[in-house]
């Protein structure tokens, strides 16, 4: 067999003679979904974002939405590649900006149900300013963010959900900075829906999804993922079977939790992850108000 | 929407931008506030209730800019006016509306810099930024106004080149202009010529975003009709997506390129003054072109043969013309610019040493006064003053 380089598997001449993944395996229950010419993805053996891009296309699924009614916004990295594979209008933009940029969709075209699919650096280092303002906004979308606690795509740096003294390829001596706690700084900003999941949790991840999806206003949801690549193998979770391992062992979950008492210590065997639905409030989306805040103007300036 | 009625009116530049953007079908509006540009804002966030429009201020101008090319994927006219520090922070996201053909309008209202400089001043020191701040190779289009009129015609002129090229065009205005109030004469709508992408004529299953036609401009799928679109900042091929292969890279750059050069005469434009019999040509743009038509009058007066060459688009430039004159007679020319040199490399290079060429720099604060300007002729003519970079 001939070793084909990363390079070759996007040539138009690969793809001219690619064989039929239908033909080879069947259809996929969730092909509909996904640009199929487009895989097999590039995504690591073991990683997560499989399982949590399943996840949402399962409630995309089961919400019965139409692919033609939504859009996905995601910024740069592993994460940042979902936006590749699934087949409705996706924007993979500049690293940070996947926020604004569905800000500007979604207000630009408010029948869009736009969801947001991006990492943990890239929504909470370089975009943090964005996630929170659009938080406080409440802007009608929903925000994915795949934790695999660092910067997966360039190799494995520390990034600001790595947690403390743990090893990476920029923290050689292990790390000197205090990790965000995600679902705190979501819930802080005004998020109206904030829930934590692993990808072991595929179900209860599904049914956050969904109601994510049902929800108007701003909704947070966290994933932890493996990162055997990037993050697990400094961190003695060489596998993503390990990492999932790891999950299943040391998940409680708690739904209604207090945010600022989630924070996590995922390394730490003897702490649990606490995950779950922690904040579904409602509250008048940005459109709402502006809806009646130039309404009120309308009449007094006596337009239609 | 309620566009102003036909008319003349007294107006202030700013003021003139905002209501061309919203004449031009301008119905998304993202930005942060900025000296000397804020009023443009304040402008728009008055008149959109009534027009049903999307105003947003965002966190800042990374945000702002990302959110118009947002908007545009949504369908939407969108637009953004900064000024220089906020101009620095949106080149990121003016090489991925490059990349990926999102039309819009990003308007620069110019103020001294370097850094957060003067800014209450006027000042040109943002020309080469908006060819060259972006990384990566870029073909761009760029409008200099030089009155509130040109702040109303070009804002709509942009919006129009923006939509039939598929590019984020930039309205380079400056303070002074920004803050002049003067007559503004407002056509009425049949008058107007406003412009609309093009849009697939095939169904989705056979669309290719990214596939150009002969003007080498892909008809654009909006998000939300079905299309299905993948838009990435990545290298990509005519069906979108992401690619490693140079072949595409080459394709993909060179196109984009091209549909700015090949389409340069099109999209070109600028204005001469008494020309014809010139020794000397002033080459000067946006705010200093005003003082540079006083100082020909004066030049002409005394008897120096000198004429003004004006770009409204800065780029595209006037480079063959300039080529032209330079091999037809012409002994010099003269920028007057409100910066230490920087079109005066375009006229230098496209001179190509058939002429001499001359600075006539300014650091921002004002602009020439005609005097300046004049004085300047005339110690060129009497040899007092070394050719550019001598
Ligand atoms: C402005 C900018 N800076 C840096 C990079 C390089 N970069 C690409 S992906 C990435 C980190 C992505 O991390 P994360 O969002 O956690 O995604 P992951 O790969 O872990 O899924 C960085 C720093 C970039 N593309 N753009
Ligand atoms: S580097 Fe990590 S996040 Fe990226 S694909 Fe590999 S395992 Fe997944
Ligand atoms: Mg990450």
């Amino acid at each position: 067999m001939s070793i084909r380089k990363s390079r070759d598997w996007f040539s138009p001449d690969y793809m001219a003679q690619k064989p039929g993944i239908e033909a080879t395996y069947g259809l996929h229950p969730l092909d509909e979904y996904l640009r199929k010419d487009r895989i097999p993805h590039i995504w690591c053996p073991g990683c997560g974002l499989g399982v949590i891009l399943n996840a949402y296309l399962r409630a995309l699924k089961d919400s019965e939405i139409a692919p033609e009614d939504t859009a996905v916004v995601s910024g740069i990295g592993c994460s940042g590649r979902a936006a590749g594979y699934v087949d409705v209008d996706s924007f993979h933009v500049t690293h940070g900006r996947a926020i604004p940029f569905a800000t500007g969709l979604k207000v630009g075209n408010r029948d869009l149900i736009t969801t947001v699919f991006s990492g943990d650096g890239d929504l909470f280092a370089i975009g943090g300013n964005h996630f929170i303002h659009a938080a406080r906004r409440n802007v009608d979308f929903n925000v994915i963010c795949v934790n695999n606690f660092n910067y997966g795509m360039t190799g494995g740096q520390a990034g600001p959900t790595t947690p403390s003294e743990a090893k990476t390829s920029t923290t050689p001596w292990g790390g000197f900075e205090q990790p965000f706690n995600l679902p705190a700084v979501a819930a802080g900003a005004g998020a109206v829906y904030v829930a934590r999941w692993t990808t072991y949790h595929v179900e209860q991840l599904i049914k956050s999804l969904t109601e994510a999806l049902k929800k108007k206003g701003f909704c947070f949801i966290e994933v932890l993922s493996p990162c055997p690549t990037g993050y697990g193998r400094k961190v003695g979770l060489k596998t993503g079977k390990k990492t999932m391992q790891h999950y299943k062992e040391n998940s409680e979950i708690k739904n209604g939790a207090d945010p600022s008492e989630v924070a996590l210590d995922p390394d730490d065997p003897e702490t649990s992850i606490i995950v779950g639905k922690f904040v579904d409030r409602e509250a008048p989306t940005f459109q709402d108000v502006r809806g009646k805040i130039f309404g009120e103007a309308r009449k007094e300036l006596e337009v239609e | 929407m309620s566009v102003m009625k036909e008319g003349t009116y007294f107006m202030d530049g700013n003021t003139a931008c905002a209501e061309g953007a919203i004449a031009a079908g301008c119905s998304f509006f993202a930005g942060y506030p900025i000296t000397p540009a804020s009023e443009i804002l304040e402008r728009i966030a008055q008149r959109f209730p009534e027009l049903h429009g999307s105003y947003l201020q965002m966190e800042d101008e990374l945000a702002s800019i990302a959110a118009i090319l947002g908007a545009s994927w949504a369908g939407r006219k969108a637009m953004t006016a900064t000024s220089g520090p906020g101009f620095s922070l949106m080149m990121e996201n003016y090489g991925l509306g490059l990349m990926t053909e999102t039309p819009c309008v990003i308007v620069n209202v110019m103020r001294g810099g370097p850094s957060t400089g003067l800014p209450t001043k006027v000042a040109q020191g943002d020309v080469n930024q908006t060819r060259w701040g972006t990384h990566g190779d870029v073909g761009v289009v760029v409008y200099a106004p030089s009155s509130p009129q040109e702040m109303f015609d070009m804002t709509i002129q942009a919006f129009n080149t923006a939509e039939k090229y598929r590019l984020p065009v930039i309205l380079l205005s400056d303070e002074m202009v920004a803050h002049m109030t003067e007559k503004v004469e407002i056509p009425s709508k049949e008058d107007m010529v406003i412009m609309d992408r093009k849009k697939p004529r095939v169904p989705p299953s056979e669309f290719m975003p990214y596939c150009p036609d002969e003007d080498l401009v892909p008809p654009m799928a909006n998000a939300g009709e079905g299309y299905s679109v993948h838009v990435t900042g990545l290298t990509h091929d005519e069906q979108g997506h992401p690619s490693v292969d140079e072949r595409t890279q080459n394709m993909l750059v060179t196109r984009l390129i091209d549909k700015i050069r090949k389409n340069a005469d099109d999209i070109l434009d600028y204005d001469e003054y008494k020309i014809e019999d010139a020794d000397m040509i002033i080459v000067a743009y946006g705010s200093v072109y005003r003082s540079a038509v006083e100082a020909v009058d004066m030049a002409r007066d005394k008897g120096y043969k000198v004429g003004l060459l004006r770009p409204k688009t800065i780029w595209p430039f006037p480079e063959d013309r300039i080529y032209d004159l330079a091999r037809k007679g012409t002994d010099a020319f003269l920028v007057a610019e409100i910066n230490f040199g920087q079109i005066v490399f375009e006229v230098e290079r496209c001179t190509a040493g058939a002429c001499r060429t001359y600075l006539a720099p300014k650091m921002g604060g004002s602009i020439h006064t005609p005097e300046e300007i004049f004085d300047r002729i005339v110690a060129i003519d009497k040899g007092e003053i070394p050719p550019f970079k001598e």
